[in-house]
């Protein structure tokens, strides 16, 4: 099957793309890019007009995802979290090893990518433990992980305890070009803290967690990364200090990239106390900062220093958010608010430009994860995301796909949504609230993706 | 002075479901409640101390951690008001079964009870239920949060010895960090414009305290020099064995309130202090037993001001009903 995306704005800074052209899909691959392309390449009805104000881009990949599966099915599934995330515009994600069991082994990752193939929604590249157990001890077998289909490792949820590990770690992925992913806090700074550590948390009488705990912690692995010459990437970075050494770091050539959730270059921990005072909601780790830490995570993505915006899209059941503030559990789901989010808050804020979007959310995770994807050259994946950046959009989570609703953007209304999500060619979201768009979704009949 | 200005109502009931937080009430709710104590300590002095004011009313006091003092208190006012009053304590409760702050809320509020009284180890546990309650719910201490009918009993404490807070020197010491009588009472003194300072070691100072409008040392002899009221906090054993200090010994050297401390006060200056104490770590004695010392007036107060919570809380609680 051919079919011929006409018209819309194409951005695939990748390929140095920005402008209006065309793009021919053969079977789950692009064929062809150009301006003008005639609608005689496409087969029979394959041509699909694009209405002008949409952008075609370069499927976006969300390298921080926990899917909760398997163990923790009554928070997320492999499948109702891919749901999520190709309605949140995301064609592919990587999902974090904290399951039950932990993905240290390639029996849970074949479970992962099996589910993964079951649901065919986004592809799903499972991150494999660190440790055995993410027990902080000893080495997973990571190249067995790698062979069974994980494409990096990390302890995420826990550090990796001693800097011999995370050493050994980082040797030990560099023989396979993998990077290590490192949730960075120091267990000892933190304490048994629930927010960040200043004049908000000291007012609410809540324990603090000092930006200190991810940064030094950061500055360890940077320090190790340029010793061992392994690859690092800083999982949702939120202090300033931590963007500091990640600076140094890669002025002096360290194999060191970051992310930066969309909460964290959103909100403060004035949120924690307004307009619903001790919102659990508003309870993740790390916390949100202050407004010194958020502004210097908005300098970081307009000048180049953060590599990826990531959502660290974590579900929780609602039982276990409606508890005591110090009691709940951290983190709020994020795939299906990401792309407003990003879209108001970075683009039509005047911070960053659409290619620059891009390079966050598609070129960099694919390049720092080795996957495919990141560009819509001849050749590579038909995994296309559509945005409608004027779109007008009011969050509501009894919409959210996702198993768990634990957001506190609901009721936000945002500019800037997703049209339509294509993997591998086949539509797989398409938003009936953007007019005259001409994309069905698929249904599960449809022939599966290679 | 052209405009014509319309007289402005005198505040007669508090217009609020609860009570969370000082950080939640103007100067004029604060005055409200402290000149309706006045008339709720005259009923203590009485040889038949019992007003038919919460008759038929329901105040269930929730303790979710140990409290003599307050519960006590809570309890003799709601007594003296006439409310019909039961206490929960978390030994007896279906906490021990795994029952969460919420449902044990919930059902306690399906019985229709006016008043939930909470003591919680959560900061934020109040705000909580304030959200799924209909009863209003008076915060008796939460987490390292708020203890705000503490600071309203320091104030009238404080009022009844030297007629007014506005302009005094306040010094309070100890564990600032952990501490939700001093978030209560530093927000509760400057609203009402006194000049508060705070002293204690470095390491139980929360960053971001000098922000709200305090002065914040280590230097005892600079909080204590011609301080009107000096307020002590206890000092709780596993802190030093949270290595915030090295010793209770050295924390009394350096920290605790000794006579010579004190002669550098006002000479009319009053000793404070929340309980429980711990004589010999944040206070000697001879302080807390001396003449400046009025520990125990704190603690008579209290039952009168907690009255004028609940009064008027209640009133609220009315206001509420009929809107």
């Amino acid at each position: 099957m051919k079919r011929l995306l006409k018209g819309g704005r194409l951005v695939d800074p990748a390929a140095g793309i920005d402008g209006d052209f065309d793009v021919l899909i053969d079977g789950d691959r692009i064929a062809r890019v150009d301006r003008d392309l005639p609608a005689t390449l496409a087969d029979d009805g394959g041509v699909v007009s694009i209405p002008r104000g949409l952008v075609v881009c370069p499927g976006f990949i969300d390298m921080h995802v926990h899917l909760r599966e398997p163990g923790q099915e009554h928070k997320e599934t492999v499948a109702t979290g891919t749901s999520a995330a190709v309605a949140g515009g995301f064609t592919a994600v990587a999902c974090m090893p904290n399951t039950s069991p932990v993905n240290d082994n390639a029996g849970v990752t074949e479970l992962i990518l099996r589910k993964a193939a079951e649901a065919a929604l986004a592809r799903v590249y499972p991150i494999g433990a660190v440790s055995r157990g993410q027990q902080g001890e000893q080495l997973a077998d990571i190249a067995e992980l790698r062979a069974a289909g994980c494409v990096a490792v990390t302890d995420d949820g826990h550090p990796v305890a001693t800097a011999l590990l995370a050493r050994r770690a980082l040797e030990y992925t560099s023989m396979f070009d993998m990077p290590m992913i490192e949730h960075c806090e120091d267990l000892s700074l933190k304490g048994d803290g629930c927010a960040h550590e200043g004049p908000r948390a000291a007012e609410l009488g809540l324990r603090g967690i000092p930006g200190t705990a991810e940064s030094i912690m950061a500055a360890r692995d940077i320090l190790l990364a340029e010793m061992t010459g392994g690859r690092l990437h800083v999982a949702h970075m939120s202090a300033w200090t931590t963007l500091e050494a990640v600076r140094q770091g890669k002025q002096r050539g360290v194999k060191v990239t970051c992310e930066v959730a969309p909460h964290h270059f959103t909100l403060t921990d004035d949120w924690l106390a307004s307009p619903v005072p001790y919102d659990t909601n508003t309870k993740m780790n790390p916390p949100l900062r202050e407004a010194r830490d958020r502004d210097a995570m908005l300098a970081g993505i307009a000048d180049g220093s953060v590599d990826a915006i990531a959502t660290d899209h974590a579900p929780h059941h609602y039982d276990e958010k409606h508890v005591e503030f110090d009691r709940a559990p951290f983190g709020i789901v994020g795939l299906e608010t990401a792309i407003p989010l990003t879209l108001d808050r970075l683009v039509h804020s005047g911070l960053i430009r659409l290619p620059r979007l891009v390079e966050l959310m598609s070129v960099n995770p694919a390049r720092i994860l080795h996957v495919p994807g990141g560009t819509l050259a001849a050749g590579a994946p038909a995994d296309i995301t559509i945005l409608a950046p004027d779109l007008a959009v009011t969050i509501d989570r009894a919409r959210f796909r996702s198993r768990s609703k634990n957001t506190p953007f609901h009721g936000w209304s945002l500019r800037g949504g997703v049209a339509a999500t294509i993997v591998g060619g086949r539509v797989v979201f398409a938003n009936r609230e953007v007019p005259a768009l001409a994309l069905e979704e698929a249904t599960s009949s449809s022939p599966a993706r290679a | 002075m052209d405009a014509v200005q319309t007289p402005k109502q005198p505040l007669t009931a508090l217009r609020r479901k609860d009570l969370l937080s000082i950080a939640d009430l103007s100067a004029e709710e604060i005055l409200l409640i402290l000149d309706t104590a006045e008339a709720m300590k005259e009923v203590g002095q009485r040889a038949i101390k019992k007003v038919p004011t919460l008759r038929g009313r329901t105040v269930v006091n929730l303790f979710f951690e140990p409290s003599t003092r307050t519960r006590t208190s809570f309890e003799i006012a709601e007594k003296r008001l006439s409310a019909d009053t039961l206490n929960v304590a978390i030994g007896t409760s279906s906490v021990v079964k795994g029952e969460t702050l919420v449902d044990t809320a919930m059902n306690i509020e399906a019985m229709a009870p006016s008043m939930i009284v909470l003591r919680h180890s959560s900061s934020g546990a109040c705000h909580l239920l304030s959200r799924i309650c209909r009863a209003g719910i008076i915060n008796a201490g939460d987490g390292m949060h708020e203890h705000p009918t503490q600071a309203l009993l320091d104030a009238y404490t404080i009022r009844e010895r030297k007629g007014r807070v506005s302009g005094l020197k306040v010094a309070i010491f100890g564990d600032l960090l952990h501490s939700r009588v001093l978030r209560s009472n530093l927000l509760l003194l400057t609203k009402l414009g006194a000049e508060v300072w705070v002293c204690g070691p470095a390491t139980l100072i929360p960053p971001g305290l000098d922000r709200l409008g305090v002065h914040v040392t280590t230097s005892v002899d600079d909080a204590v020099r011609d301080a009107d009221v000096v307020m002590m906090l206890r000092i709780q054993l596993e802190r030093m064995e949270g290595g915030f200090f090295p010793s209770l010994r050295e924390y009394f050297t350096t920290f605790g309130m000794t006579e010579a401390r004190v002669s550098r006060a006002k000479p009319d200056v009053i000793i404070m202090h929340p309980g429980p104490m711990n004589r010999g770590v944040e206070i000697a004695s001879e302080v807390a037993d001396g003449p400046f010392s009025v520990i125990l007036d704190q603690v008579a107060n209290g039952v009168a001001v907690r009255m004028a919570v609940l009064y008027l809380l209640a009133g609220g609680v009315d206001h509420e009903a009929t809107a």
